[in-house]
C-alpha cells in the first residue's frame, strides 16, 4: 500500500473519532447541565474543555451555548466537530478510490449534510441564542453517520492493510482521548471521598461513564452502583469494553500485528516493543497498583505513550528515508 | 414544428423544437423522424411532466452522491458542481459507428507512425509533406524526445478524437486529442446512471455496452510494459486532488485496480522509478499519466513543478518505464498541424482519410492569410496554444471591434492561429425544464491503442447547453449526455 494512501486513511479514521469525542461530550454535557445549577456548570464546562485537550483560542465565557456552537461549528477553530469531519472528509477524497464507494457515500452525506446552506444557518451563534438550533439533534445525527460509517466500514472494505491503518487511527486516538478524559475528571472523581451516591457527584460520574457511552456497560459488570475506583477501573482497564484504553490498546497492537505480518517484522522491532509494553502495562496491572501511585502521572504516561507510537507508525510506514529503504 | 398527421409531434414537450439548416439528430425534416429515434421519442412523450422532472432529480442526486463533482476551491469547504448532465440519449446507428470507428483507427495509426517519424528519420519532413518549421515550431515539439525508442513504438496509447456532423449529417473531426485526453469517467457514470434511470427505454433498444473500457486500458497499458517484466507494476499518475479530473483519475485507477499516484508517491533511483509503500520502495513499470509533458520531472522540463518526479524522464530514456502517452505527442494535436493530417494518412498508409477534417485555413500560407482577414467576420478563429474554448473569435457573434484586434494578432503570429469556416454543428434533443430542446452537441469517442487498436463503442457526447451555443466546453458551460451506439 503506497505510504501517503496509509496515512490518509490513518488520519481519516483519527478525525473521524475525534468529531464523535466531541460531539459525545458535548451531547453528554449539555444533556447533564439541565439537571444542575449554574453554580457547577463553570467546573463542569472547564473539564469539558480539559478533556478535549485545551483547543486553542476556546475559552469558558460561562456561556454553555456560546462554548457549544465554537466547538461545534466554528471552522476557523481547528478543534470543531466540523473542523473534524471536512478534515475526514478530505483525506478519504485523497484515497477515494482506496475506500468502498458505500463508504464514501456515507462519509460524503454526512459532509453535504453539515455543510448544506441550511445548515449554514443554524450555525450561526444567533441561531443558537434563539432556539432555532437544537445541539442535541445535530449531534445525535454526526453520532450516528459517524457508527453508520464505521458499520459501513466493517462490512465493505477488505479488512486488509488499509482497513488495520484505520483501525490504528482509531483506537489509538480513542486510548489517548480516553486517558485525556480520565485525567480531567480525576480531581472530581477523589476530589470528596466520603460523599457518595448523592446530588451532583452522581451525575458527574454518571456523566463520565456516558462520555465514553459506558454507563450501561458498567452497569452489567458492577450494577448501577458508582464508585470512583470501578469507574477508573472499567474506563481503564476492562478487556471487553471498546471504549477503555485496555481494549484500545489491544486493538491498535492487533492492527499493528497484522501490518507487520504484511509488511515484514524484521524493520518493526522499535514499534513492537513500544506498543507491546503499553498493552502489557494495562493487561497486567492492578487498579489498586495504579491508584497508590501517581494516578496523573501513570495518565499522562499513556498518553505519551500513545504519541511515541504515532511517531514511529510514521518513521516507519510513511516518512522513512529513501536510503534506508534501498538499503534495507 | 410543422402540423403533421401525427398527434405525437403536436405534444407541448416539442413546442420549443425548431429545425434550421444545422443536422438534427432526432428529425430529418420537419414531422419526420430518423426511424431509429421513433421509441425515443414516444418514450419521452409517453412519461407525464413530472415523471421525467422525478428522474431528472434522481440523476443528478446519484452524480452528486457519488462525488462526480467539479471542485471550484478557495475556502476550507470547497465549493462542488456537479456537471450538468442531460436525460435524452444521443443515438447513433451501426452504420454510422462502422466508418467512425474505421476512421479514427485509422487516424490513430497515422499520427503513431508521423510521431514516429519526426522523432527519428523525419522521412515526412524530407519529403516537405509536413513543413519542417512547423514541427520544430511547436510548443509540444520536445527535442528531448529524438532518437528515443518507445515501446512496440506506440506513442499515443490512449486518445480522444473530437467528431462533429456537419450539416448533410457526415461525422467530420474538429479536434485530436492526444496528450492527456479526458473525460470517459463521464461516458461510463452517464451509462450507469442512464440505465439505472431509463431501464425500460435502454431496454427496447440494442445497445451496444462500453463497461469493458477500463479493461481493455488496462490491457493496453499492460502490452506496453518495457521488456523483461512480465508482471509490471502499472500505475495512474494524477497531479492531485486539486486537479478538476480528480474525479475520473481516482475512477479509472479504482475500475482498473491499479495504484492512484501523485509526484510524491514515486521517486528515482539509478534510472528506476519506485513507488512508496508501507514496505518499502516498490518499482514501477507503467505509467498511466494523466500530468501534462511540462510538469511531469522537473529536471527535464518545468523546473517550478512539484506534480511530478525528478529523475522520471532519464527512466523513461533508458527504457525503464513506460509512460502513457508517451512525451510530446502534444505536436500531433496542434490545432496548425491538424491541416495536414489527411496528408500524413495518405502518406504512411496510401488511404484516403475515411473521416475528412474540417476545412482549415493556415494563415502561414501568405495566400492563405490574406482570406482570413479579409472574411473574419465569416471564419471562426482558433489560438493555436488554448484549448478548453478559450483565445476564440466567432466571426458572426463578433463585433468589428474584435474582428480587428484578430487580425492584428494574425498579422503578428500567424503560426498561432487557424481559421475555420462556421459551421454549425449537429443538434440533439435536450430535456430543458419539461420542453425537448435541440442544442449543439460534439462526439468524443476514447481510442486506445497497445498491441492493437481499441474502441469502445460509444463516446462522450458534449452539449453546449446555451441555446445556440457552439462551445461544448465544461469550462464554459457545457454539459453531456449517454451516447448509444446501436447493435445493428
Amino acid at each position: 500500500m503506497l505510504s501517503r494512501v496509509a496515512d490518509s486513511l490513518y488520519w481519516m479514521s483519527r478525525y473521524l473519532e475525534r468529531a464523535e469525542h466531541t460531539t459525545r461530550l458535548l451531547d453528554v454535557n449539555l444533556n447533564l447541565m439541565l439537571d444542575e445549577s449554574a453554580a457547577s456548570a463553570d467546573r463542569r464546562w472547564q473539564r469539558v474543555l480539559e478533556a478535549l485537550g485545551r483547543p486553542k483560542d476556546i475559552e469558558w465565557s460561562g456561556e454553555p451555548y456560546a462554548l457549544t456552537q465554537a466547538l461545534t461549528f466554528d471552522t476557523t477553530n481547528k478543534a470543531s466537530i466540523l473542523s473534524f469531519i471536512i478534515a475526514a472528509r478530505e483525506n478519504s477524497r485523497h484515497v477515494r478510490e482506496q475506500i468502498s464507494t458505500e463508504q464514501w457515500h456515507r462519509l460524503n452525506s454526512l459532509y453535504l449534510q453539515v455543510v448544506s446552506p441550511e445548515m449554514q444557518i443554524k450555525r450561526q451563534a444567533e441561531a443558537f441564542a434563539a432556539g432555532i438550533t437544537r445541539p442535541s439533534e445535530f449531534l445525535q445525527s454526526v453520532m450516528e453517520a459517524v457508527h453508520q460509517f464505521q458499520g459501513v466500514t466493517d462490512s465493505t472494505m477488505n479488512h486488509g492493510e488499509g482497513w488495520q491503518f484505520i483501525q490504528v487511527g482509531r483506537y489509538l486516538e480513542r486510548a489517548s482521548a480516553t486517558a485525556l478524559l480520565l485525567e480531567a475528571y480525576h480531581e472530581d472523581l477523589w476530589g470528596q471521598p466520603e460523599r457518595i451516591g448523592e446530588g451532583n457527584e452522581y451525575l458527574d460520574w454518571m456523566g463520565l461513564l456516558r462520555s465514553a457511552t459506558a454507563f450501561e456497560a458498567y452497569c452489567k459488570v458492577y450494577t448501577a452502583d458508582l464508585t470512583p475506583d470501578h469507574i477508573f477501573e472499567f474506563l481503564l482497564l476492562d478487556g471487553e469494553f471498546p471504549h477503555s484504553v485496555r481494549f484500545s490498546i489491544d486493538s491498535v497492537q492487533c492492527a499493528l500485528e497484522k501490518i507487520q505480518g504484511d509488511s515484514g517484522k524484521a524493520r518493526a522491532q522499535a514499534l513492537q516493543r513500544l506498543s507491546g509494553r503499553l498493552q502489557a502495562s494495562l493487561s497486567y496491572s492492578s487498579v489498586d497498583e495504579i491508584l497508590r501511585e501517581d494516578v496523573v502521572g501513570y495518565l499522562r504516561g499513556i498518553q505519551a505513550q500513545c504519541h511515541a507510537i504515532h511517531n514511529t507508525i510514521y518513521e516507519l510506514y510513511v516518512d522513512y528515508s529513501i536510503q534506508a529503504a534501498l538499503a534495507g | 414544428m410543422h402540423p403533421t398527421q401525427s398527434s405525437q409531434f403536436e405534444h407541448s414537450i416539442l413546442k420549443n423544437y425548431l429545425l434550421d439548416h444545422a443536422y438534427d439528430e432526432m428529425f430529418s425534416g420537419p414531422g419526420d423522424l430518423h426511424r431509429h429515434c421513433q421509441r425515443l421519442l414516444e418514450h419521452f412523450t409517453s412519461l407525464p411532466p413530472e415523471e421525467l422532472q422525478r428522474r431528472k432529480q434522481a440523476a443528478d442526486l446519484s452524480f452528486l452522491n457519488q462525488g462526480i463533482t467539479f471542485t471550484v476551491y478557495g475556502r476550507d469547504e470547497g465549493t462542488e458542481k456537479i456537471f450538468p448532465y442531460d436525460l435524452v440519449p444521443r443515438i447513433i446507428t451501426a452504420a454510422e459507428w462502422t466508418t467512425v470507428e474505421l476512421g479514427l483507427a485509422q487516424r490513430i495509426t497515422a499520427l503513431n507512425l508521423f510521431l514516429k517519424d519526426i522523432y527519428n528519420e523525419g522521412r515526412i519532413l524530407q519529403d516537405g509533406i509536413v513543413p519542417r518549421e512547423m514541427v520544430y515550431s511547436c510548443k509540444h515539439y520536445r527535442r528531448q524526445m529524438s532518437g528515443l525508442q518507445v515501446p512496440r513504438n506506440v506513442y499515443i496509447a490512449v486518445c480522444g478524437t473530437d467528431l462533429i456532423r456537419l450539416e448533410n449529417g457526415e461525422f467530420v473531426v474538429l479536434e485530436d486529442n492526444l496528450r492527456v485526453p479526458s473525460g470517459v469517467s463521464y461516458m461510463l457514470t452517464n451509462r450507469r446512471v442512464m440505465k439505472r434511470i431509463f431501464p425500460e427505454l435502454f431496454r427496447s433498444y440494442n445497445v451496444r455496452p462500453i463497461e469493458q473500457y477500463t479493461q481493455l486500458l488496462l490491457g493496453t497499458l499492460r502490452s506496453l510494459a518495457p521488456e523483461g517484466r512480465p508482471q509490471p507494476n502499472i500505475v495512474l499518475l494524477s497531479p492531485g486532488v486539486f486537479n478538476s479530473a480528480y474525479f475520473e483519475h481516482a475512477y479509472l485507477a479504482r475500475q482498473m485496480g491499479i495504484e492512484l499516484v501523485e509526484g510524491r508517491d514515486l521517486v528515482t533511483h539509478d534510472n528506476i522509478v519506485y513507488m512508496r509503500t508501507t514496505i518499502g520502495l516498490r518499482r514501477v513499470d507503467v505509467i498511466y499519466r494523466r500530468v501534462d509533458d511540462d510538469f511531469i520531472d522537473p529536471l527535464a522540463f518545468r523546473g517550478d513543478s512539484i506534480l511530478g518526479v525528478a529523475g522520471l524522464f532519464n527512466a523513461y530514456r533508458a527504457g525503464n518505464v513506460t509512460l502513457a502517452n508517451a512525451f510530446g505527442t502534444g505536436v500531433a494535436d496542434d490545432k496548425a498541424l491538424y491541416a495536414y493530417v489527411p496528408d500524413i494518412i495518405k502518406y504512411y498508409l496510401s488511404e484516403d482519410p475515411v473521416l475528412k477534417n474540417v476545412e482549415t485555413y493556415l494563415p502561414t500560407r501568405p495566400k492563405e492569410r490574406r482570406y482570413v482577414i479579409e472574411n473574419l467576420d465569416k471564419l471562426v478563429v482558433k489560438a493555436v496554444g488554448e484549448s478548453g474554448g478559450y483565445g476564440m473569435l466567432i466571426g458572426p457573434q463578433s463585433t468589428k471591434a474584435q474582428q480587428q484586434e484578430f487580425a492584428r494578432k494574425i498579422e503578428a503570429d500567424p503560426r498561432n492561429y487557424i481559421a475555420q469556416p462556421t459551421i454549425s454543428f449537429s443538434r440533439a434533443p435536450c430535456l430543458i425544464g419539461d420542453r425537448l430542446e435541440p442544442r449543439h452537441v460534439d462526439l468524443r469517442p476514447y481510442v486506445l491503442f497497445g498491441d492493437k487498436v481499441t474502441i469502445v463503442p460509444g463516446g462522450l457526447t458534449r452539449v453546449a447547453l446555451t441555446p445556440g451555443s457552439l462551445v461544448v466546453n465544461s469550462s464554459q458551460g457545457g454539459g453531456s449526455k449517454d451516447t448509444w451506439v446501436l447493435n445493428q
